[in-house]
């Protein structure tokens, strides 16, 4: 059973190995280096500048919008989806005895809400400038066939409007994920808990805050941490769905763009790795927070 | 695993009784379908309508459906090539991820080794980095292998980043999978890799199956990878071939084209959806969830 043992382990670990140390793991590391030089693309001509980059992105009225915009979507786009997602998936459940069975075709429901989470945000972004198409789209048409053609307006031309246009079709495109999932923690509720709440003549408010919500408390954190990485990126959304892009005067601008924009359209690859670097640390913040958020759960 | 039990339960449960309050729910429920279904069927049916038709009447049907923009999207505007291009790239990605990712799961579940952890967690940290951070250095060692805008360096970038999921989904399977099948044909003198293929992998079928799917959804939606490092237009795929038509002046005006193109976009998805729904969103959720 020894015979062949290594040269199997090595036959199995080292191509993959390979291909992740030269594709993954080196550019990571590398893009921590090149956020400290001059770099322009040009092999030899990288020069170590320090912190200028980071310096420089203070004054970048730009990357500041586009901070601003992820900052903006990062609180009102999970919490967004997770309460619509919560409300939905209770609700589902709300309609049998105790408040646990599913309503007829809930089943079917959640077939429907979670087949935009399969389609690339590319299609959802073409699919939803077609919507909101200020002379042909779906919206504006609604709005006027229901007499309030007042309303309808140029939504991703408009600086008010464009960031939260963008907002909902994130939003609409990631609620249905979090029905199922949602609806999945509350089946693994005891049935006893529900029965017991109702037999107390507990309202369906009170039943949700009391037994739901703490019991699926850990998938709504997932949620958060999932939602959060989602927005801040937003980069597809935002690179097919407006003028620009980045939208009238850096409305819809977020940091992906910013850092694909320097690097591959200026060749300022090492300012733009310094934004990567910056969304790295975002992102580690927000996994770091949901974590010690998860563990004072577990305590209390 | 659990959660695809609990998920099944769902369909099983018998039918509640009629009742009053079920009124609204019901009312609420049909509004999201609404708000989800809507815009899709909208653009399924527009793209059998003529532009005057989208241009005037964006509600209404079409007065005699136009196949001719299917054709024209997918022949002019390119969606044919963009669709073949992905289903080339998607699919030597999807093998390799596969045949790369369950070896090295395998591996690192079934055998003790010095530095087992290590390899695990150095796959592993890799799902938690945003490929933003990565992507302008990937770009110069993409560029420097003089695999920049061709098929193999895509496939093996698509690879390279699908494998760490596929190690963290199946390290788990291959763990609760009994040892004695495996022992008993050691036993009858056969190889590890004959274990591996004849033994271990056809017992982790279901595993494989769920992350097969969710790395097929995944490749195929990939954008940012392709964008970056496939300039070749005659090489895009569908993603990218898509985002380029509606930003392009020139397709501006065929709105009837855009939406067919879009529609044929969605289909695959669409197909691979109904026939493994309840395999996609289990394995979906699950993979949230740990």
């Amino acid at each position: 059973m020894r015979h062949g043992r290594w040269r199997f382990l090595a036959g199995a670990i080292v191509p993959a190995l390979v291909l992740h140390v030269v594709f993954v793991l080196s550019p990571y590391a590398q893009a921590f280096y090149l956020s400290l030089t001059d770099w322009t693309g040009v092999a030899g001509q990288a020069h170590f500048v320090g912190t200028d980059n980071y310096a420089r992105l203070g004054g970048d009225s730009l990357f500041l919008d586009a901070v601003r915009n992820n900052a903006l979507m990062l609180l009102l786009v999970p919490l967004v989806t997770i309460a619509l997602g919560l409300f939905l998936a209770s609700i589902l459940h709300l309609g049998g005895r105790g408040g646990r069975r599913g309503i007829a075709g809930s089943g079917a429901y959640q077939i429907i809400y979670f087949f935009p989470q399969l389609l690339s945000l590319v299609v959802v972004g073409v699919l939803w400038s077609f919507v909101y198409n200020p002379n042909t789209g779906l919206l504006n048409g609604a709005l006027r066939g229901i007499g309030l053609g007042g309303l309808a307006k140029s939504w991703l031309a408009s600086p008010s409007f464009a960031l939260p246009a963008v907002m909902v079709v994130l939003i609409w495109s990631s609620v249905g994920f979090y029905v199922v999932l949602f609806s999945a923690a509350i089946d693994g509720i005891p049935q006893e808990l529900f029965e017991a709440a109702h037999l107390d003549g507990a309202s369906g408010w009170a039943t949700f805050r009391n037994v739901t919500f703490p019991l699926v408390r850990d998938s709504v954190q997932v949620a958060f941490v999932y939602l959060g990485i989602a927005a801040l990126d937003g980069f597809a959304v935002v690179q097919v769905m407006t003028v620009g892009p980045g939208g009238p005067d850096g409305a819809t601008e977020v940091i992906g763009l910013s850092l694909y924009r320097n690097a591959f359209q200026y060749g300022k690859f090492g300012y733009a790795s310094a934004m990567g670097v910056a969304l790295f640390f975002a992102t580690l913040t927000l996994a770091v927070m949901a974590l010690r958020g998860s563990r004072k759960a577990v305590v209390a | 695993m659990t959660l695809s039990l609990s998920l099944s339960r769902v369909s099983k449960k018998p039918a509640p009784r009629r009742n009053f309050r079920t009124l609204p729910v019901h009312l609420a429920m049909l509004a999201w379908s609404v708000v989800t279904a809507l815009p899709l069927l909208w653009a399924v049916v527009s793209s059998f309508k003529t532009d005057n038709e989208i241009l005037n009447q964006p509600w209404s049907l079409p007065a005699s459906p136009q196949a001719g923009n299917w054709a024209r999207a997918w022949n002019q505007a390119s969606i044919g090539r963009y669709f073949l291009n992905s289903v080339l790239v998607v699919g030597g990605a999807l093998l390799l991820t596969m045949l790369l990712g369950s070896l090295v799961a395998y591996a690192l579940a079934r055998y003790e080794f010095r530095g087992n952890r290590l390899v695990y967690y150095v796959f592993v940290a890799a799902m938690f980095f945003p490929v933003f951070l990565a992507l302008v250095p990937l770009f110069f060692v993409v560029r420097q292998l003089g695999l920049l805008g061709t098929y193999q360096g895509l496939i093996l970038v698509y690879a390279a980043y699908a494998v760490p999921f596929t190690v963290f989904f199946l390290h788990s399977f291959f763990r609760s999978l009994p040892g004695e099948v495996a022992e008993a044909a050691f036993i009858d003198g056969c190889s590890h890799a004959g274990v591996f293929f004849r033994v271990m992998l056809p017992m982790a079928r279901p595993g494989l199956v769920a992350v097969g799917i969710f790395n097929f959804l995944g490749l195929w939606n990939q954008y940012l990878l392709p964008l970056v490092l496939n300039p070749d237009p005659d090489r895009y795929v569908l993603a990218q071939g898509l985002a380029a038509l509606s930003v392009s002046q020139g397709y501006r005006s065929d709105w009837s084209g855009l939406f067919a193109g879009l529609t044929i976009a969605m289909l695959p998805v669409l197909i691979a959806y109904v026939a493994f729904q309840r395999h996609i969103r289990a394995g979906m959720t699950a993979g949230a969830v740990k």
